[in-house]
């Protein structure tokens, strides 16, 4: 208790409030009655509509949204594999090792998203390997964007799993794939969930990089929402936001509330 | 301690042993090592196709790059600064000043770090630009033909947008510092006869320093590589390195530039990270929680 007179406190609280309104509420608030805005020439819209939504849900944007959620669904499923794998790898190894390796995994997260995308442009334009202009590069990229943080996400979560219960299964003559299918990997699935669900919002909102790569025929939501503002669609523009933030949401939601043997322990 | 560290690991390893690291080793090279290589080696490459510096010499000497950079520092500085004082503000009403729905604040700070930057950016053309609902409310009070206010599309209209972007990620690790701190430490404070900003300044800050440290570097390193706020408000006179090399490469097609652009941005961002990384070991933060 910082505050102890009861008109300071109020004070306080006042000033939380309103600051999480003003700093929170009202973009979200703003972005939310935009989507709906029939005619919006004064301080509130003067007629409400659905119509954005409806544009929001079908034709091109009904394509960016399956695009957006294949590519966040592909990109976060192997980068959760390989995350996984690498932090599994690395942990029985020595420690010199380990750091140097440890400092690879995690360097894709310091490199600015444009530069990723560049990179694959240049990379994948020439000989040996053609993939600019195909489905595949966007994926890509979306890949190595969210790679560094599920290997921290699942490497934090190795790090705090109870150390006796794989040394006790060890003792009991398990194998160690019998280790790590049966003891290992249940302990690990809430990070590896936390991981999948948080690497899937990323890719979601991902613009950087998929700006540099897209093809025509893969356009994803924030790209789109970009070319609908753009072109002065700006409410439609905001109907799409909407959907992009209630897939990410309920995606989020979703998977916080798997059951796992190991959560319920 | 010790003893513990020794049983975290599985005593019989699998057979191949580091091996193992190898194929996610090889994803990684392939699709992150091998393309940054490139963009180096494309940055050099001269005009008649030999190795030469003369790409660095006539980017980093032209108006377009010195502004770039001059901008991105000055945005992410800017907001960084920002951030942490509205971090800091913000963290410790909620953490020492009871409030009905605290937890439920807290709470949706955490999930506004999973949505899309550019969001933030998008509302705030609908309600500072140049056809947002302030304009037109004065516009159409004072009658007057000129949007009134137009910051949004200056420097200090991105860092604004930046600002409200990247405060939960310094508010997650103040928090999570603020948790650790004794209640009784800060009562027996306040009874010995502390102000409130005595012990804003001898209790709460110092147990604050290390989460503002690892935030503040954090931070820094993510507003120097921010592409969507930028890109969404799309003000003429605001270019940073990220939307440069954009431009460069994609409405110039002049991938030499670009590549140049990008050899100074990852650089500057590796540096920041390394940065990050020492404060946070140093300090002893909670990489998970931080990250």
């Amino acid at each position: 208790m910082l505050v102890w007179s009861s008109q300071g406190r109020a004070w306080a609280r006042g000033i939380l409030l309103l600051c999480f309104g003003l700093i929170y509420g009202m973009p979200l608030a703003t972005i939310a009655l935009a989507s709906v805005a029939g005619e919006w020439d004064a301080v509130l819209p003067s007629k409400l509509t659905l119509i954005h939504y409806g544009h929001a849900l079908s034709g091109e944007a009904a394509e960016q949204l399956r695009a957006s959620v294949m590519t966040g669904a592909i990109a976060s499923l192997v980068a959760l594999i390989a995350g996984a794998w690498a932090a599994l790898a690395l942990r029985t190894m020595q420690v010199v090792p380990r750091h140097v390796l440890d400092m690879l995994f995690f360097v894709p997260n310091a490199v600015p998203s444009v530069s990723v995308g560049l990179g694959l442009l240049v990379a994948f334009s020439r000989p040996p390997v053609l993939l600019n202009g195909t489905t595949l590069i966007v994926v890509i990229a979306h890949l190595v964007l969210i790679s560094a943080f599920t290997y921290g996400n699942v490497s934090a979560g190795l790090s705090r799993l109870p150390p006796d219960v794989e040394q006790v299964a060890e003792s009991l003559g398990a194998t160690p794939a019998y280790r790590l299918r049966r003891v290992t990997l249940p302990l690990l699935t809430p990070y590896l969930l936390a991981a999948f669900s948080l690497s899937f919002a990323m890719s979601m909102g991902e613009l950087g990089a998929t700006v540099m790569v897209y093809p025509p025929g893969w356009v994803t939501m924030p790209v789109g929402i970009f070319a609908l503002t753009d072109r002065g669609a700006a409410f439609d523009g905001a109907a799409l936001t909407m959907v992009l933030a209630a897939a990410t949401l309920l995606v989020l939601l979703g998977l916080s509330r798997v059951p796992s043997s190991a959560s319920s322990r | 301690m010790s003893a513990t560290a020794a049983v975290a690991r599985p005593t019989a390893p699998w057979r191949g042993g580091a091996l193992w690291v190898l194929p996610p080793l090889l994803l990684l090279g392939v699709l992150f090592f091998y393309p940054l290589g490139l963009i180096a080696g494309q940055s050099l490459v001269g005009t008649d196709g030999a190795p030469s510096a003369a790409n660095y010499a006539a980017v980093l000497t032209g108006p377009l790059f010195g502004n770039a950079l001059w901008h991105t520092i000055e945005i992410a500085v800017g907001a960084t600064a920002g951030c942490l004082v509205l971090g800091f503000v913000m963290a410790s009403l909620l953490t020492f000043v009871p409030i009905v729905g605290g937890r439920l604040i807290a709470r949706l700070i955490d999930t506004f770090i999973a949505l899309p930057t550019f969001l933030v950016a998008l509302a705030f053309t609908f309600i500072y630009g140049s056809a947002g609902l302030l304009n037109m409310a004065l516009m159409g009070a004072t009658g007057q033909t000129t949007p009134p206010i137009d910051f949004l599309y200056s420097v200090s209209g991105v860092i604004l947008a930046e600002v409200t972007v990247y405060t939960p990620f310094i508010m997650r690790p103040l928090l999570a510092a603020f948790s650790m701190i004794e209640t009784a430490q800060i009562e027996v404070a306040s009874s010995l006869g502390a102000g409130a900003w005595r012990i804003i300044w001898q209790v709460i800050f110092p147990a604050a320093l290390p989460a503002l440290l690892a935030g503040g570097s954090l931070c820094l390193l993510l507003t120097v590589n921010e592409f969507g706020v930028v890109f969404f408000i799309g003000a003429k006179g605001v270019i940073t390195l990220p939307l440069l090399i954009y431009g460069k490469a994609i409405e110039e097609s002049d991938y030499t530039s670009a590549c140049v652009i990008a050899v100074v941005n990852v650089a500057l961002s590796l540096s920041l990270y390394a940065l990050y990384r020492v404060l946070v070991s140093r300090l002893g933060g909670d990489r998970a929680g931080v990250v």
